[in-house]
């Protein structure tokens, strides 16, 4: 049963370079009920991605942007603290995201929502580095099964 | 056709060179300059720089020149552009020159203020998918080669390079000689009978 669902994990996760994006934990309630979703994140053994605040203009934050929400209203999405890491290119450490970690994202049930399922979509922006080498900025799908009850 | 074919091939001999020098996106690799024999010929292009003037890789035919594909996110190449300039400045009447490559998204809007905030003191053109393409992919930056007075690549370093290695790369390649004649190899000592 765990291989099992190790195996549907992997087939939903959202893959894109250094980071995979896992399924987000889906959400049900009534009209104008707040709900949340957390959404797992895991960054490559060895690189890091850019904080949602990073420590330096020029670099890329994080950041979820969401495209189609359907009758979720008001997103809310809530970063994990970062963590400071000194790097051999930085004078200073960055502010950044490592290892595995979920974001959570909040809305709100639209009071008008029709009865039924429906997908929230967006995109997780990032831009991973290791200590000496950076990749492009990348996109990865993110998308939320909600149920209004 | 014939034009598609030659990039073709010159995107898979640049390919082949940068896996022959143990170069890949994920590890860094300080590459030595090549002997003369097991170096090829560098990718031609054409990608404008600030002004919108066309600049082409063969424009700098005789020179040595130090190609770097870097971007304004990139926080490695932020640290070898001050080495970049002071090899411009120290070697330019020797023969050498620096020529930037931004692979920024956004474009000159992102890439011109921050040449200017540093003072940027060599050529830098915009970059595009194809021309990185060609010369093996360049998805980690910065991706340096180093390129011989001949248009032939004779180094190339994926990642934070020291700058030692660069300096010491490009000095040999301006010791070269200009016809492309055979040079000793560090270490080889010739005696006379």
């Amino acid at each position: 049963m765990a291989a099992l669902s190790l195996s549907l994990a992997s087939l939903f996760a959202q893959s894109s370079g250094h980071l995979t994006v896992g399924e987000p934990q889906k959400v049900a309630g009534k009209r104008g009920a707040a709900v949340e979703s957390k959404i797992p994140v895991s960054i490559q053994s060895g690189f890091h991605v850019n904080s949602n605040t990073p420590s330096e203009e020029y670099l890329i934050p994080l950041k979820i942007t969401w495209t189609a929400t359907g009758a979720l209203e008001a997103p809310r999405v809530v970063y994990p603290k970062p963590t400071m890491e000194k790097y051999e290119f930085s004078p200073t450490p960055l502010s950044v995201f490592t290892g595995n970690f979920d974001l959570v994202a909040n809305f709100k049930i639209a009071g008008n929502a029709p009865a039924g399922p429906g997908i929230a979509e967006g995109q997780l922006r990032y831009q991973a580095c290791n200590s000496t080498t950076c990749f492009p900025p990348k996109n990865v799908p993110v998308k939320i099964s909600y149920l209004v009850q | 056709m014939f034009r598609f074919s030659l990039a073709a091939l010159a995107a898979t001999a640049v390919s082949i060179v940068l896996l022959t020098a143990g170069c890949s996106t994920s590890s860094v690799k300080a590459a030595n300059v090549k002997p003369d024999r097991d170096r090829h010929e560098a990718p031609e292009f054409a990608l404008k720089d600030a002004d919108g003037k066309l600049v082409h890789l063969s424009d700098y035919k005789g020179k040595v020149v130090l190609l770097d594909f870097w971007a304004t996110w990139c926080g490695p190449c932020k640290i070898e552009i001050p080495w970049f300039m002071e090899l411009q400045r120290a070697k330019k009447d020797k023969g050498f020159e620096v020529l930037g490559v931004a692979m920024d998204d956004e474009g000159w809007e992102t890439v011109k203020p921050f040449l200017a905030d540093i003072g940027v003191n060599y050529r830098v053109v915009m970059g595009n998918d194809q021309t990185a393409q060609l010369y093996g992919g360049v998805d980690a930056l910065p991706t340096t080669f180093l390129i011989d007075r001949t248009g032939k690549i004779a180094a190339v370093h994926v990642g934070l390079a020291s700058k030692k290695d660069i300096v010491d790369g490009v000095e040999q390649l301006l010791q070269a000689p200009k016809d492309g004649g055979i040079v000793p190899e560090p270490g080889l000592v010739i005696r006379a009978k």
